[in-house]
């Protein structure tokens, strides 16, 4: 039985190698998406044998500079590129692919702990140090908060978990805009510092009073406490997959799809999520490579959708997918565009 | 006569009627090669630091970049002191620790310990050696730091609170949790090269201290430690070495904040651990060449070091021959 199943995998290994030399399709970029983008490319080569997919995660900042430089056919990033980068990749188009949030996860004795995001600001800027500081308090009524000292935990490597954090206390607060600002490391006015979000985690976990922050992904096959965060239409919600694709439906998206969906207007908006984005050429050089990572893009945008969720991240919503076809139609390989509706 | 084999072995003097066979010039120019190798690299990697390097210097000046303390990516403002300082600091701390025990170690193995007991103990030296730093890291954060934060450091500071360097909250992580972790890990090279420079204390100095009367430990302190200092000083600047550019486990223990305090019990931040936590999302020039810029810091600190080291060495090894032994 086993020498069958040996013989069976190695008659496959044979014919995919000869079935006409597999195309072979490089990337870099983002590793927050690297799980979801691996179950894809296997997806689709199971589809489509003679296509394979070569997906690098060495992070945001080299997924930009490999793909600006021009190593690998397409990248990915979690935070858009920035107007110098742009600048230096003339014909990068932003395809997003899912989206992910970031939670805040606590260490503390108290039971669906509610933040405003003034609140969660002042904690981070260390103006809130303890627990039961009336200002935690006047949110949380009814609910006995800990006589603790908070201790704030972040991420210590540069990542998009931090860029999309930052981003979203730049918007709720001046002060936090002015002192750190937006970036994938920050000059942090208070707190240590984990690597990675098992870092961060391993820090939440085992120092008491702390506060910190996840990928909801992370967090959800933890199974780690999530405060529950006004939103900006004045709700408070709990993370989840549907309030984060819900953040996506209350932004106006742009053409080129560069846009921060925190503090996302919705009634049911998660406040702290952002699109993971797939950059590719307006006009492909490779004529067999480019037709091929097309027709990749649109199965991604519409069937591969349904693999985000098992793997907790959130799906696209409706009319970002609408206005994705318009764009993936309008990319082309040589000058001439790629038919793709019928390759659906 | 190809000047490479001289450096070797005087037993290429021996054949002087073959100097000019042609197999032994290609060898000779074969191992000039290697050797030359190793010059050819070294200067393309400060080369290609330099030239990484060179925006940042060039917007923030080499003394500004020294002798600040400012890390902010955002906006373009960097300062290598707080790095500096929690290297030096964290190294030192495994260096006090590790150099005590590693030679303890050492003359238990080689001189006091009982048979039985050596064949394990070196055994678990060379365990010590081989586990991967990414192990110690995750152990010194789930097992070590709890225990420093409950229970090492409150009774360090009940009774040793009135040192500067024991004051302040104990968290767990920070200078001090960085540098036991770093302890563990260079004690095995310190320990097993240290035993090596004890086996070569000829015997006859042993004897001759205890045959005038001196006790198991006399015969140590005058006879075997004299001969073997040299020897224990390199050890400890291999060590050193290892510890200066070790990354993973410090960066998982010590807190990661650019932060300059006197307390051992507050976080730092070290090099080697700020280039690996943003080496890999640094966009920007600047915030590149700064993390490349530390790198080129860390090879100066590293080169000091082990000009001090040769130093170091000569001059104690020139002590005891001419007075003291």
């Amino acid at each position: 039985m086993k020498k069958f199943a040996l013989a069976a995998l190695l008659t496959l290994g044979a014919s995919a190698a000869l079935a006409a030399d597999p195309i072979l399709i490089t990337g870099a970029g983002a590793t927050f998406p690297n799980p979801l983008y691996s179950k894809w490319f296997s997806d689709y080569n199971k589809l489509h044998p003679d296509i394979r997919f070569n997906y690098q995660s060495i992070g945001s900042g080299g997924g930009i500079q490999q793909f600006t430089a021009g190593t690998v056919d397409f990248g990915a990033t979690d935070a858009p590129m920035n107007d110098a980068e742009q600048a230096k990749a003339a014909d990068a188009v932003h395809i997003p692919t899912v989206l992910g949030a970031v939670v805040v996860t606590y260490n503390a004795s108290v039971q669906g702990l509610r933040l405003t995001p003034a609140v969660l600001a002042d904690i981070f800027l260390g103006k809130i140090t303890k627990w039961n500081d009336a200002k935690i308090a006047a949110v949380n009524p009814g609910t006995k908060l800990p006589d603790a000292a908070i201790a704030v935990v972040r991420r210590s490597d540069g990542s998009g978990t931090t860029y999309v954090f930052t981003d979203y206390l730049s918007k709720v607060s001046p002060e936090w805009k002015e002192k750190a600002g937006t970036g994938k490391s920050v000059s942090w006015p208070v707190g240590l510092g984990g690597k990675g979000n098992e870092g961060v985690t391993g820090l939440v976990k085992q120092t008491p009073g702390s506060i910190g922050y996840v990928e909801l992904a992370y967090a959800n096959q933890n199974k780690l406490p999530t405060a529950i965060l006004q939103n900006k239409d004045g709700n408070f919600v709990a993370p989840s997959i549907a309030a984060t694709s819900a953040a996506a439906a209350g932004v106006a998206i742009p053409a080129d799809y560069k846009v921060s969906v925190t503090n996302a207007s919705g009634k049911d908006a998660w406040p702290i999520a952002s699109f993971t984005y797939l950059l590719v050429h307006q006009d492909a050089k490779d004529k067999v490579k480019g037709e091929e990572l097309v027709k990749f893009l649109w199965w991604a945008i519409h069937a591969g959708q349904a693999t985000a969720e098992p793997l907790e991240y959130a799906p696209l919503p409706g009319p970002v997918v609408k206005m994705l076809e318009k764009t993936i139609q309008d990319l082309k390989v040589q000058g001439k565009p790629v038919p793709v509706a019928a390759s659906k | 006569m190809p000047p490479p084999s001289d450096i070797s072995a005087p037993a290429a003097h021996s054949t002087p009627a073959r100097a000019g066979n042609p197999g032994d010039r290609a060898w000779g120019w074969g191992i000039t090669i290697f050797g030359g190798s190793l010059l050819v690299v070294a200067g393309l990697i400060l080369y290609e630091l330099g030239r990484v390097a060179a925006p940042s210097w060039g917007q923030l000046g080499y003394f500004k970049f020294l002798f600040s303390s400012a890390w902010d990516p955002v906006q373009e403002k960097f300062g290598a002191l707080p790095f500096i300082y929690g290297t030096l600091v964290t190294s030192g701390v495994a260096l006090l620790i590790a150099l005590p025990v590693s030679v303890g170690l050492a003359l238990f193995l080689s001189e006091m310990g009982p048979r039985a007991l050596r064949a394990p103990v070196a055994y678990s030296i060379e365990v010590l050696a081989a586990i991967p730093s990414v192990i110690y890291g995750l152990w010194g954060l789930f097992v070590m730091v709890p225990w420093l934060r409950s229970s090492v450091e409150p009774f360090l500071q009940k009774t040793l609170g009135f040192l500067p360097i024991f004051q302040g909250p104990p968290i767990g992580l920070g200078y001090l949790a960085a540098g036991v972790i770093l302890a563990l890990m260079i004690l095995p090279t310190i320990a097993s090269v240290t035993i090596e420079v004890l086996k070569t204390v000829p015997p006859s100095l042993k004897e001759g201290a205890l045959a005038l009367g001196a006790t198991r430990w006399e015969s140590i302190r005058i006879s075997v430690l004299p001969y073997a200092r040299p020897g224990i000083i390199g050890a400890s600047l291999l060590g050193l070495g290892r510890a200066l550019g070790e990354t993973m486990a410090v960066t998982m223990v010590i807190g990661n904040s650019p932060e300059i305090h006197a307390s051992l019990f507050a976080p730092g931040y070290s090099l080697p651990a700020v280039i690996a936590n943003e080496f890999a999302e640094a966009t920007g020039d600047v915030h590149v060449g700064a993390l490349a810029a530390l790198g080129l810091v860390l090879f100066g600190i590293t080169l000091i070091l082990n000009a001090i080291a040769r130093i170091l060495v000569e001059a104690v090894a020139r002590g005891p021959k001419g007075s003291r032994a």
